[in-house]
C-alpha cells in the first residue's frame, strides 16, 4: 500500500490526500445526519441535541476549511495567495468590526486593509520571505501609529492602537504564514507543500478536538474560568498529546523525521490551542460568543475569524520553526 | 408598483444601470456585509414607508442593498435635488439606478416640498425616509421631522417600517474619501400606525423612540 502511494506522482499523492479527507468528512456528515433524523422524535433531550448541534458546527468548519484548501491547492499558488488575502480581508472586518475605533482612525484604517494587507500577501507571493516575517511587525508597527498619531486625538490613543496593531498581527501576519508554507522550497521535496499545510491544520484541529472531547466526558477545573469554563490544563495536556501523536503518524507525508515531525507537531498545537484561548478572552470581553455579523452571538452560527483564530497563531510559529530549523 | 419608466432612454441605459446597481452591490456587501435582519416585519411587497436614523452619506445605499431583489426594485429613496442634479452622472445615478424620488431641501414659493413623495406614494411606490432631515453624528437620533406624519395621516394603507442603520459611521465618516471595511446591518422592525386624534408631536416622538429600540435588539 504504502509502495504503491510512494511510486504516485506529487500531485497524485495530494490528490490521494484530498479524497481520503472529503471521504472522511462525507462519512462524518452521513452519521450525524443518521443520528439527528433519529433523535427528531424523542425532541425531549436537549442535552443530546446540543451535542449533536456542536458537532454538525465542528463539522461546518472542518468542511468549509477543507474546502478552501483545496481550492488553493487546485488553483495554484497565485490563487492561493490571493484567497487566504480575502480571508484575511474578512477576518480583520470581523476584528474591527468589534473594536471600537474613533474618527481619527479612519486613515490607519484605510492602510491596513488596503496597503498593509496587499503589500504582505505581495511579499509572500514574491517569496521575499526575510521581508515578509519582518514588514508588519518592525515597519507597520511603528507606521500604523504615526498615522494614528497625525489623526490629532489622544483620547484612548494606546488601546485604539493597540486593537488595530492586534488586528493586523493576528488577521494578517498570521494568516499569511499559510500561503507562506505553500511556497517554501524544500530540496528534494518540491510539489508536496500542500502536506505542510495539511499537516499544521490537521494536527491543530485534532488537538482541539481531543481537548474539547475530553473536556466534554471528563470535565476538569478551569484554569481561567472568566475567559474559559471549558481550559484545563490536564484536558489541554491530552489533546497536545493527541496532536503530537497524530504529528508522527503523519511524518511519512512530510519532510521531517518522526521525531522532528513530534517536536513540530507540538509547536504548533501550543501555539494554536494557547492562541484560541486568547482570543477567547478578546471575546468574552467584548461580551460577544462568536466573531462575525451581529446575529452570530445569538443563532451560534460562528464568524470566519473563529474558524482560523488557532491557525492565525499556529502558522506563524510552525513557519518560523520550520523555516530556522531545516535553514530554509 | 409601476416599473421604474426608462421609456425615453437609450437601449443601453437600462443595461448600464443595472450593471453599476450590481457593482454597487458588490462593494457594499464586500465592506460592510449589508445584513438585514427583520424582526416584527418580514420582508414583503407591500406599499411601505421605510424610515431609518441618518448618521452618514452611505445610509441610503445602506438600506437599498439591505432591501431583498424584489423589494429594491419597488422602494424609492429620496434625494436633495440641488445637490444630485447637478452633474449628468449624479442624475443618472439617482434616477437609472436608484430610481430615487427629488426633493428641494429648502421651500420654494408656497409649493409643498412633499408633493413629489406623495406624488411617489399615490402611484403605489414604496420610500425610504430618514426624518431627522439631516446626518446627526450623536449616538440617538435627532427629533424627527413633521413630514413622516403628515405622509402617513394622508396613506393610512401604507404600513410605516422604522429601521435602524448600525456601525455606517464608521464605514465612512463626514469628509473622507475612502470607506473602511466594517460589519454593519439594518434591523427593520414592527410596523407603526397613527392612532386616532394621536397628535404630531406624541407620534414622532414614538416613531423616533420605535427606532431607537431596534438598536439593542
Amino acid at each position: 500500500m504504502t509502495g504503491f502511494l510512494r511510486r504516485l506522482t506529487p500531485d497524485q499523492q495530494v490528490t490521494a490526500l484530498f479524497l481520503l479527507v472529503f471521504g472522511v468528512l462525507a462519512l462524518a456528515s452521513v452519521i450525524l445526519l443518521a443520528l439527528s433524523m433519529r433523535e427528531r422524535p424523542g425532541a425531549s433531550a436537549p442535552a443530546g441535541e446540543g451535542e449533536l448541534a456542536h458537532a454538525g458546527v465542528l463539522l461546518r468548519h472542518s468542511w468549509f476549511m477543507a474546502l478552501v484548501f483545496w481550492f488553493a491547492w487546485a488553483l495554484g499558488d497565485v490563487v492561493a495567495t490571493v484567497l487566504f488575502a480575502l480571508v484575511s480581508f474578512f477576518a480583520l472586518r470581523e476584528f474591527i468590526t468589534l473594536s471600537p475605533t474613533r474618527r481619527a482612525d479612519h486613515r490607519s484604517l484605510v492602510l491596513a486593509f488596503f496597503v498593509v494587507l496587499p503589500l504582505q500577501y505581495w511579499l509572500v507571493g514574491a517569496r521575499q520571505f526575510d521581508l515578509f516575517t519582518v514588514f508588519i511587525p518592525v515597519y507597520v508597527f511603528l507606521g500604523l501609529a504615526v498615522v494614528s498619531a497625525l489623526g490629532n486625538d489622544t483620547h484612548g490613543f494606546l488601546e485604539r492602537n493597540a486593537k488595530l496593531e492586534w488586528g493586523v498581527m493576528v488577521c494578517v501576519f498570521g494568516l499569511s504564514h499559510v500561503p507562506a508554507l505553500l511556497l517554501l522550497r524544500f530540496p528534494d521535496w518540491s510539489g508536496r507543500n500542500a502536506f505542510l499545510v495539511f499537516f499544521v491544520t490537521l494536527v491543530v484541529q485534532t488537538c482541539m478536538l481531543a481537548q474539547h472531547l475530553a473536556q466534554r466526558y471528563r470535565p476538569g477545573k478551569a484554569v481561567a474560568p472568566q475567559v474559559s469554563s471549558s481550559f484545563s490544563w490536564l484536558n489541554w495536556g491530552i489533546g497536545m498529546g493527541a496532536g503530537a501523536l497524530l504529528g508522527v503518524l503523519l511524518s511519512g507525508i512530510t519532510p521531517f523525521a518522526p521525531g522532528q515531525a513530534l517536536a513540530m507537531a507540538l509547536i504548533a498545537c501550543m501555539a494554536g490551542s494557547l492562541g484560541h484561548l486568547v482570543m477567547k478572552a478578546i471575546k468574552r470581553d467584548r461580551g460577544v460568543t462568536n466573531w462575525g455579523p451581529r446575529t452570530a452571538s445569538v443563532t451560534g452560527s460562528a464568524g470566519l475569524l473563529d474558524r482560523v483564530d488557532a491557525l492565525c497563531f499556529a502558522a506563524p510559529v510552525f513557519f518560523h520553526s520550520v523555516r530556522w530549523y531545516f535553514d530554509l | 408598483m409601476n416599473p421604474p419608466s426608462h421609456a425615453s432612454a437609450p437601449v443601453w441605459q437600462p443595461l448600464a444601470a443595472r450593471a453599476m446597481g450590481l457593482l454597487l452591490l458588490g462593494i457594499v456587501r464586500l465592506l460592510t456585509g449589508a445584513q438585514a435582519r427583520w424582526h416584527g416585519s418580514p420582508p414583503k411587497a407591500e406599499q411601505r414607508i421605510y424610515f431609518a436614523n441618518h448618521q452618514s452619506h452611505a445610509d441610503l445605499v445602506m438600506i437599498w442593498a439591505a432591501l431583498p431583489r424584489e423589494l429594491r426594485g419597488i422602494t424609492r429613496p429620496i434625494a436633495a435635488k440641488d445637490y444630485w442634479t447637478k452633474t449628468p452622472f449624479r442624475r443618472w445615478i439617482t434616477s437609472a439606478v436608484f430610481n430615487a424620488v427629488y426633493v428641494e431641501r429648502e421651500r420654494k414659493g408656497d409649493e409643498d416640498p412633499l408633493q413629489p413623495l406623495i406624488e411617489a406614494l399615490e402611484r403605489g411606490d414604496s420610500l425610504i425616509l430618514f426624518p431627522e432631515g439631516t446626518r446627526g453624528n450623536q449616538p440617538e437620533p435627532q427629533p424627527f421631522k413633521a413630514g413622516l406624519y403628515n405622509l402617513a395621516l394622508k396613506f393610512p394603507e401604507a404600513v410605516l417600517v422604522p429601521a435602524w442603520i448600525d456601525n455606517v459611521q464608521r464605514v465612512m465618516p463626514k469628509g473622507e474619501l475612502v470607506p473602511v471595511p466594517v460589519l454593519c446591518s439594518v434591523t427593520f422592525g414592527a410596523p407603526l400606525q397613527v392612532a386616532p386624534d394621536e397628535e404630531r408631536r406624541a407620534f414622532l416622538e414614538r416613531a423616533r423612540a420605535a427606532v431607537i429600540a431596534l438598536r439593542d435588539i
